[in-house]
């Protein structure tokens, strides 16, 4: 099993939200418009919302970084033309969300919100810091691993993804019960990044690698 | 390997929803209709933090984003408001229902499920026992307004689907 289970009361936000009941499993036919899922024109995205170092009039604090990374298929193909978008802290640990009350300072040049499409191989790359992890009130002394937000749409409404991706190493992960929702230990290795060195930029930022790959759609399946 | 979902979490505010994301046709549109509702958890306390995405099908004539002009988007996006509510602005689909996802805080994947405009025969509502069937109707209030609430647990819960 891949995906976390809806009720994983370690994460207390789902014990009121998760559905008691299984989803109702759907024989597609080749009018099901959950087969379908929208195309994105390059007009609708500007190349510089890429770049979440380059939003205000100076340059965010923290650790520049590059995060990019190919969005494949349950086959291993390329999603093409499809929208990235990501959301994430600023270094210090703080969302320019008013909702997040964390006392941690925000940066004036830091908002933490970027998208961009893929090319013809799936690609995409974002530029930006490396987020802080904070603390959230979910049990005593709890603090969520630095993480990027991701969203991510597939060929199939059926396929869209909303996931978050880790950094390597972190020693928050054994007690975070959002990353320890996936059962699998396997499957939560694929949500962290990979440390690249042949992305990391001489005199100027690291790399990470993020490749994210989407679920089977049911004409796969059949 | 499938990469695994994770919840959207509450912060997603400044980053998802984009200017008009719930006007998939502008208001003049011919034949429009709007759809409302709320979103309600458990204990039946509206979530004030979910974002829904409504999808027609067909990226429509305007663009899955741009809202520029006259024509369809045949995708929308809305963030439930305090008191749990959302509404889009739609043009009516080709098929009888609408796809509707939704995520939120506390969602570590996010539920799919339609949104009927009528209470037509068809190869899903027909499958479902009336009760189950209902939660997928949405109730016509006046001249093309249809109300439809997501149940997310326990009583009237929503019937939600994966293919």
């Amino acid at each position: 099993m891949t995906h976390p289970p809806y009720l994983s009361p370690a994460y207390r936000s789902t014990l009121l939200r998760a559905p008691s009941r299984p989803p109702l499993l759907l024989k597609a036919d080749p009018d099901t418009i959950e087969l379908t899922s929208p195309v994105f024109g390059h007009h609708e995205v500007a190349e510089h919302e890429a770049d979440l170092t380059r939003q205000h009039s100076g340059e965010p604090l923290g650790e520049r970084i590059t995060v990019s990374g190919r969005i494949l298929d349950a086959a291993g193909r390329p999603v093409r033309n499809t929208l990235v978008e990501i959301w994430q802290t600023n270094a210090a640990g703080r969302y320019a969300h008013p909702v997040d009350r964390h006392p941690a300072p925000l940066d004036p040049n830091f908002t933490g919100a970027g998208r961009c499409l893929t090319d013809d191989d799936g690609r995409y790359r974002f530029v930006t810091i490396k987020p802080g992890a904070y603390p959230w009130r979910n049990h005593h002394n709890a603090w969520r691993p630095a993480h990027i937000h991701f969203s991510v749409f597939g060929t199939a409404f059926t396929q869209r993804l909303v996931t978050q991706m880790y950094f390597p190493g972190d020693p928050l992960f054994p007690f975070d019960p959002i990353f320890q929702s996936v059962p699998d230990p396997a499957a939560r290795e694929r949500l962290i990044a990979a440390f690249d060195i042949d992305a990391t930029e001489p005199e100027w930022a690291l790399g990470y690698r993020f490749d994210v790959t989407l679920g089977r759609t049911p004409m796969e399946d059949s | 390997m499938t990469t695994p979902s994770q919840t959207v979490g509450p912060f997603f505010g400044y980053a998802l929803p984009y200017e008009r994301g719930w006007e998939l046709v502008p208001e003049d549109h011919a034949g429009a209709i709007t759809v409302t509702g709320r979103v309600l958890d458990g204990a039946g306390e509206p979530v004030p933090d979910a974002l829904l995405e409504l999808w027609l099908g067909e990226t429509g004539t305007r663009g899955a984003l741009d809202r520029r002009g006259p024509g369809v988007s045949g995708f929308g996006r809305c963030p439930t408001a305090p008191d749990g509510g959302y509404r889009f602005r739609t043009a009516r689909p080709a098929t009888p229902y609408l796809a509707l996802l939704v995520f939120a805080r506390g969602l570590l994947r996010p539920v799919l499920t339609r949104v009927y405009l009528e209470d037509v025969p068809d190869p899903l509502l027909d499958s479902l026992e009336p009760a189950l069937r209902a939660t997928l109707v949405a109730r016509a209030e006046g001249i093309g307004t249809y109300r439809f609430d997501v149940r997310l647990q326990g009583e009237g819960e929503t019937a939600f689907l994966e293919f």
